[in-house]
């Protein structure tokens, strides 16, 4: 490796991002120490342990994240908006498009997602935190770190360019010579390990620490749809881990799993990247399905039409999600049998995901709906994700797929799925929970806005791509000539897109506008809703709740305000134990970035020194006696009664 | 803290019972992983390119003393547990330092092997056989290798504190990983080496 190699030049918007980060850098270090934040940062947010601080962290660091896919997104658009443009070439191209998806998928729906499940799922089962809150903010400082490595692949190096699905031969040193899917292998690897860990604290959390008398069948739609999210990432990432490692393996220790030589099978890398990605979609869109089905349910008030049979399609989604894998490759050729097989487990995932459509308008029908923004994304959700559906069915029926394999028609398709499944999930989560975290809720009429700009430009950028992908038109071509015709519909998209980032910003400035100028003191509970976190301040204290709530039915804190029975049992307050915050996962995290940092340039020597930290922070939690603090009930009394105005 | 007396001294606290079924959790993610990587040698096991086969390969004496070191130190493991929950501090410790000891002996004879197949000319690089046969053998010799440095701190703090709440439920976590590594080597020895010899 030489240092001329070493940073990425010759490139205008490579200097101007060089420029900026450095400049972002400067601001972060000189504002901290003008407002002298920095033992703040430190106290109250790298060393947290409290799941509501790691999910606000999960959140922003998505919101980032996805600030900058959509950046990729928007550079992708106007290369393509007319025909034989010269705005970016085509490596530049490759590299953009591999990292709009991998950042998209793996570094902003997950961590949304993961932030949602982090901030709400203890508050609705009425738990104190998750079961283990120091592994907790492991898992998260081994995203964030993963996501770090992964971005500044932009500047050192350069960014992975065969595409977020790297297969294998275009993957492989010989064809990928630059360090970029290096990059991917080891920065999903070191965030996928943080989400695993994720996957085993969730499913402890759901099993083991609901309030009494919350029976599974009584808990809310949104913490069973996190449940099978964590049983699927259980079972779907190790795999995962494995096929990075081989990657990894090949490209920087020379073996030879997916080479073209010596017994390689490049197959190999595409069936166990999509037993992974597969389930991934899923565990990326079901908790947004849980998200929508609580709010459709507030807003409508009524409960969950068909609680049962929701429960019931998400178990076979979840079972189903690991029997189509070879779906995405229909034309690599495995014969007939074997597409007809994966055709009918893929278009047999349309049914229980039918009746999970079907059950929402149920709930809907003859209820006292508020348009509210959080409801509009779930209204907007219906119709929208319906469209993407449909489409995946005509694209898992084997032999049609064949004329729109890897055209425009699966990019329009695909985004038809997560945008209105799963950003908008997670958005319409973020509105609802919003006044939950920060004690205030969003301005409403820019939210609308934002929703409604939001709507128009996706539909506007995204449905143009279904007829150019029908006429022909491929993925990841980084040109096309005039005499395709593909330019007018390219044009309107880029349209879209812009329309879609004006609506992105119009939520960013929500953000600012609502901390001025919100109203307060609207207690725990703004929209009337039907589910523990509620019963909760409005922002929550650090122990969630002063007595662990007594549940009797499903949606219990609406049956607690109807039917005037009390969620707390009588009695004094009792001591409540808390874990102490800690600096290791950070450190942890910081000591992985450079592992994953010192193997991607194959330095093995500080690699060597970086995997001994690793053990010595491992040592140096088994060896830590910390048991935690206790708060006296007579600290608990006073900010019950500071947070609520009376003695509860 | 609400306690259970009538558990084991391991399951005793709600948070120690929460440690052990999420390490049930996390032994289910390893038997992912491990199926993962067993199907990628049994897809590439007949693909030696121009390596040498498992039959011209492996060797049958030293599988047979690792499978009997790891399984014998599985089952003292065992004998430790059931020491610890008898409360009998030394035969616990002496169990696992036994225990602890196997395994090492085990990685000793896997490592000659390793350099044994590499001055026979068969490297990671060689083949994809030879590849995926690596890090099959290499990922259950580094759970090994961590389970010894788990084990010995396990073992410090064993020797230090007594039996505690924690300290025994460490040492039932670290049992069920040993005993999980126990398993795995026995998909090793049968689908690996034995099948390979064939």
């Amino acid at each position: 490796m030489k240092w001329d190699e070493f940073f990425v030049t010759g490139e205008p918007m490579i200097y101007a991002a060089d420029v900026s980060i450095v400049l972002v850098s400067l601001a972060i270090v000189i504002g901290l120490t003008y407002f002298k934040k920095w033992g703040y940062l430190w106290r109250e947010w790298l060393t947290t342990v409290d799941h509501k601080k790691i999910g606000i962290m999960y959140i922003l660091s998505a919101l980032i994240m996805l600030f900058r896919g959509g950046v990729d997104a928007l550079l992708m658009r106007a290369q393509l908006a007319t025909p034989d443009s010269k705005f970016l070439d085509a490596q530049h191209y490759n590299e953009i498009f591999t990292t709009h998806g991998v950042i998209m998928i793996l570094f902003m729906a997950m961590p949304f997602v993961i932030g949602m499940m982090n901030v709400v799922v203890p508050l609705q089962i009425g738990a104190r935190d998750v079961a283990f809150p120091r592994l907790n903010a492991v898992s998260f400082w081994m995203f964030f770190m993963g996501a770090m490595l992964f971005n500044i692949s932009f500047v050192i190096g350069g960014s992975p360019d065969a595409g977020w699905s790297a297969y294998f031969p275009l993957a492989s040193l010989e064809f990928s010579p630059t360090v970029g899917n290096n990059y991917y292998s080891l920065a999903l690897q070191i965030s996928g390990i943080g989400t695993l860990m994720t996957g085993v604290n969730f499913i402890v959390t759901i099993l083991k620490m609901r309030a009494p008398g919350m029976k599974l069948m009584r808990m809310p739609m949104f913490t069973w749809s996190v449940l099978i999210t964590n049983v699927i990432i259980l079972f779907a990432f190790p795999v995962l881990t494995v096929a990075l490692a081989l990657m990894m393996f090949d490209r920087v220790f020379g073996s030879q799993f997916f080479t073209m030589a010596n017994g390689g099978m490049d197959m190999l890398w595409a069936n166990l990247f999509w037993v992974w990605g597969h389930p991934e979609v899923y565990i990326v869109i079901l908790p947004a399905f849980g998200i929508f089905s609580d709010i459709i349910s507030t807003f409508s008030k009524k409960n969950l039409y068909g609680y049962k049979s929701m429960v019931v399609s998400m178990v076979a989604i979840s079972v189903l999600s690991f029997l189509v894998w070879a779906h995405h490759f229909y034309t690599m050729g495995q014969g007939a049998m074997v597409n007809g097989f994966f055709s009918i487990t893929t278009m047999a995932i349309a049914v229980p995901t039918g009746v999970k459509i079907f059950n929402w308008l149920f709930t809907l029908r003859k209820g006292k709906i508020s348009f509210t923004s959080p409801m509009l994304y779930a209204m907007g959700f219906i119709p929208i994700f319906t469209i993407g559906g449909v489409t995946g069915v005509m694209l898992a029926m084997a032999s049609a797929d064949y004329q729109y394999h890897n055209t425009m028609f699966l990019v329009a398709h695909f985004h038809y799925v997560l945008i209105p499944g799963t950003v908008f999930g997670v958005l319409a989560g973020m509105h609802y929970w919003f006044p939950k975290m920060f004690g205030f809720r969003l301005n409403e009429r820019l939210a609308k806005t934002a929703f409604w700009l939001i709507i128009v430009g996706f539909n506007v950028a995204f449905m143009p791509l279904f007829f150019l992908g029908l006429n022909g038109m491929t993925r990841r071509m980084y040109t096309y000539s005039a005499s395709t015709g593909y330019g007018p519909l390219n044009m309107i998209a880029t349209i879209g897109a812009l329309i879609l980032a004006v609506g992105f910003v119009v939520l960013c400035y929500n953000f600012f506008y609502s901390f001025r100028h919100s109203p307060r003191n609207e207690g725990g509970d703004p929209w009337d809703a039907r589910t523990l976190e509620w019963s909760t301040p409005s922002p929550v204290p650090v122990y969630n709740f002063a007595k662990v709530p007594v549940v009797h039915s499903e949606d219990a804190f609406w049956h607690a305000k109807k039917h005037n029975v009390p969620l707390y049992e009588e009695g004094p307050y009792e001591e409540i134990h808390m874990p102490n915050n800690s600096g290791q996962p950070f450190i942890l995290g910081v000591i992985m970035f450079f592992l994953g940092f010192f193997l991607v340039f194959s330095w093995f020597i500080p690699a060597i020194i970086a995997g001994v930290g690793v053990i010595i922070m491992l040592a140096v939690r088994s060896f830590e006696r910390d048991h935690g603090y206790h708060i006296p009930p007579k600290e608990i009394a006073a900010t019950e009664q500071k947070l609520r105005g009376d003695t509860v | 803290m609400k306690i259970n007396d009538t558990l084991p001294l391991e399951y005793r606290t709600e948070e120690n019972s929460n440690k052990i079924f999420g390490f049930w959790l996390f032994l289910g993610a390893e038997i992912v992983l491990f199926s993962t990587l067993f199907a990628v040698y049994f897809t590439l096991w007949n693909r030696t390119g121009n390596g040498p086969t498992g039959k011209e390969l492996f060797e049958v004496g030293g599988v047979i003393w690792e499978t009997f070191l790891l399984l014998t130190s599985s089952f003292t493991c065992g004998l430790g547990i059931h020491a610890m929950r008898l409360g009998l501090k030394k035969p616990m410790m002496i169990f696992f330092v036994v225990t602890l000891l196997m395994g090492l002996g085990f990685l000793g004879i896997e490592i000659t092997e390793f350099v044994n197949y590499v001055h026979e000319g068969a490297t990671l690089q060689t083949s994809a056989f030879l590849s995926s046969l690596f890090v099959l053998l290499g990922t259950h010799g580094l759970h090994v290798t961590m389970g010894i440095l788990w084990g010995a701190g396990i073992l410090i703090q064993v020797g230090r504190q007594g039996f505690t709440d924690e300290t025994a439920n460490k040492s039932f976590i670290f049992s069920l990983y040993w005993h999980f590594l126990d398993v795995v080597w026995i998909f090793i020895f049968s689908f690996v080496y034995l099948k390979g010899l064939m």
